[in-house]
């Protein structure tokens, strides 16, 4: 990677993702409609909704995984869209992506998932290399003699973590977390989040996090944007039905956020006593 | 606040057959489409980087070494059925002799390449599409994009290489052992004059023959790498998802495999009796 490709790191003062009207659909489905959104750099957001309301969707855009069908996702002011194959690479390298079940690769020991990204790229030679990774994964919390281990003899925890280490070694400007805590126990959730967190905190790194996890939205979230599936909404309504402080989500006016953040069935309970009805 | 109405979902206007038929249509051509975007990604792939040796190794370890077993027992075990049930006819009529030219000449231009490619087809290209498939519905191969890797580069094009340029050393693998099980079937079991049996292979299998089965091969290795890995890349989620992909690479590989067979057969005979007017034909 040139000296070019790795400078012009972010204006803090100004946003560094921002989506303007954007719309993505799957062959019938529309999925995400009009959004509009700014995350400023610094911030941590965290995206909450039903599931199939687009979260993860949101992500993959924001890293170019996916082209929107119409509207636009600009990082660091710049048009994804309008990126080369070689831009949108160097621009990704700004991100770390943590997925929803890690995605660590199968065939790779712990040690070269953690390596990756560095490597693939001729980031370092391999004597810093093996510093960085053993650094990586000090900073997650991973235990000594772990790095020659393969992916499937770990736990669900560690594997979100050397997940999270991988994504931390090529020192990303952004994190994406795609359901951080998603099948963990409650201390390991705990854990995960305490990361997040210091993540936000030493790297100074802007954090974005799809979660269902209200604990995770206290815990770490400086901003919150909530979404609603499409098909429950009329079409004159907006798909995100609330954006500002974790603090303003219990006892907002709008009953479909109460219960979200209360975890209530409401309006599904008579729904689904319908449908048995209707056979 | 009252829960919205449901929002009416866009299929649900009006789907008559009509829509339906139209629908397959688009899908196949958009299909056929994405192969060959696919293909093409792969060639360019090829020539702007080249692979990596611990992506390489193993794909050509996985592709070649370990299908040696399966390709040579399959073709040993066609030569000697063609031994046997060619036998009796030609006995019959007096030309037990000739078996060899028979089996030999059937071995090198047909069977061999065929056979190889379809076992290829079977043991490599469904465990590749299953295997991409696992790492597509696992979210793997996003994470080779979230880390600045191009996956047709690095998990296509080894597999592509792999496929192309070691199935001509199997479908060698497979004459020869074809060409030893119909031997032994037919001048140790049979009782073919043996002399007479190598005699006449001698006369009717030439080079050309044999280079004629090796070159159609290198099709059926790069159709067999090309689709395998595209239905693994589009492999839908869950286990059946990734089932339906392996299925799907091999129905298709093979399809391509026949097809190919078929259409290189008749361009290349074309080709060559306008060069050799007096000539057979090559494939």
């Amino acid at each position: 990677m040139s000296e070019a490709d790795l400078a012009g790191l972010a204006n803090p003062k100004s946003p560094i993702v921002e989506i303007t009207d954007l719309t993505m659909r799957f062959r019938h489905q529309t999925v995400l409609r009009d959004i509009t959104l700014q995350i400023n750099a610094g911030q941590t957001l965290c995206v909450i909704g039903e599931s199939g309301c687009g979260k993860t969707v949101l992500l993959k855009l924001m890293i170019g995984l996916l082209r929107p069908t119409r509207g636009v996702v600009k990082f660091d002011g710049r048009d994804l869209s309008k990126l080369s194959e070689h831009e949108l690479t160097m621009t990704r390298l700004r991100f770390g992506f943590l997925f929803q079940m890690a995605a660590l690769f199968d065939s790779l020991s712990i040690y070269d998932n953690v390596a990756f990204g560095p490597r693939e790229h001729n980031l370092y030679d391999e004597a810093t290399l093996k510093k960085i990774v053993t650094e990586r994964l000090q900073e997650v919390g991973l235990p000594d003699g772990l790095e020659h281990k393969k992916p499937a003899e770990l736990s669900g925890g560690q594997r979100k973590r050397v997940g999270m280490a991988r994504a931390l070694a090529l020192d990303p400007e952004v994190m994406l977390y795609d359901e951080p805590t998603t099948g963990l126990d409650p201390i390991m959730s705990d854990v995960i989040n305490e990361l997040i967190l210091q993540t936000a905190q030493t790297k100074k790194a802007t954090g974005i996090v799809v979660t269902h996890d209200m604990k995770t939205v206290l815990k770490v979230a400086d901003r919150v944007v909530m979404f609603y599936p499409l098909a429950r909404l009329r079409e004159d309504e907006s798909q995100i039905l609330y954006d500002g402080p974790p603090e303003g989500l219990e006892g907002h006016p709008d009953s479909r956020v109460r219960q979200f953040v209360q975890g209530e069935a409401g309006e599904r309970l008579r729904e689904m006593a319908q449908n048995r009805a209707n056979g | 606040m009252a829960v919205a109405a449901p929002q009416a979902q866009d299929s649900a206007t009006h789907v008559t057959p009509v829509h339906r038929v139209g629908e397959q249509v688009f899908d196949i051509v958009a299909d056929i489409g994405d192969v060959a975007m696919f293909s093409a990604l792969t060639f360019s792939w090829l020539f702007r980087r080249r692979p990596r040796w611990s992506t390489l190794v193993p794909s050509m370890y996985a592709i070649g070494v370990s299908s040696v077993p399966v390709v040579a027992i399959t073709g040993t075990f066609i030569g000697m059925v063609l031994a046997v049930q060619a036998h009796s006819q030609f006995a019959l009529m007096g030309l037990a002799t000739r078996l060899g030219s028979v089996i030999n000449i059937s071995l090198v231009k047909e069977l061999g390449p065929v056979l190889a490619a379809t076992m290829l087809a079977g043991r490599v290209g469904s465990a590749m599409s299953a295997e991409l498939g696992t790492m597509r519905v696992t979210e793997q191969i996003d994470a080779l994009s979230a880390l600045g890797t191009n996956p047709i580069n690095y998990l296509v094009v080894p597999r592509f290489l792999g496929c192309f340029l070691l199935i001509p050393l199997l479908t060698l693998m497979a004459d020869f052992m074809g060409v030893i099980g119909g031997a032994v079937v037919s001048t140790q079991l049979l009782g073919v004059d043996s002399f007479a049996y190598w005699q006449h292979s001698r006369n009717y299998v030439g080079g050309m023959d044999l280079f004629a089965g090796v070159f159609k091969s290198f099709f059926f290795g790069a159709a067999i790498a090309l689709i395998s890995c595209h239905r693994g890349f589009h492999s839908r989620a869950g286990a059946e998802g990734v089932g339906r992909a392996a299925t799907e690479a091999f129905v298709y590989s093979f399809i391509a495999i026949l097809f190919l067979d078929l259409t290189i057969g008749i361009a290349w005979n074309a080709m060559y009796r306008t060069i050799w007017p007096q000539s057979a034909g090559l494939l």
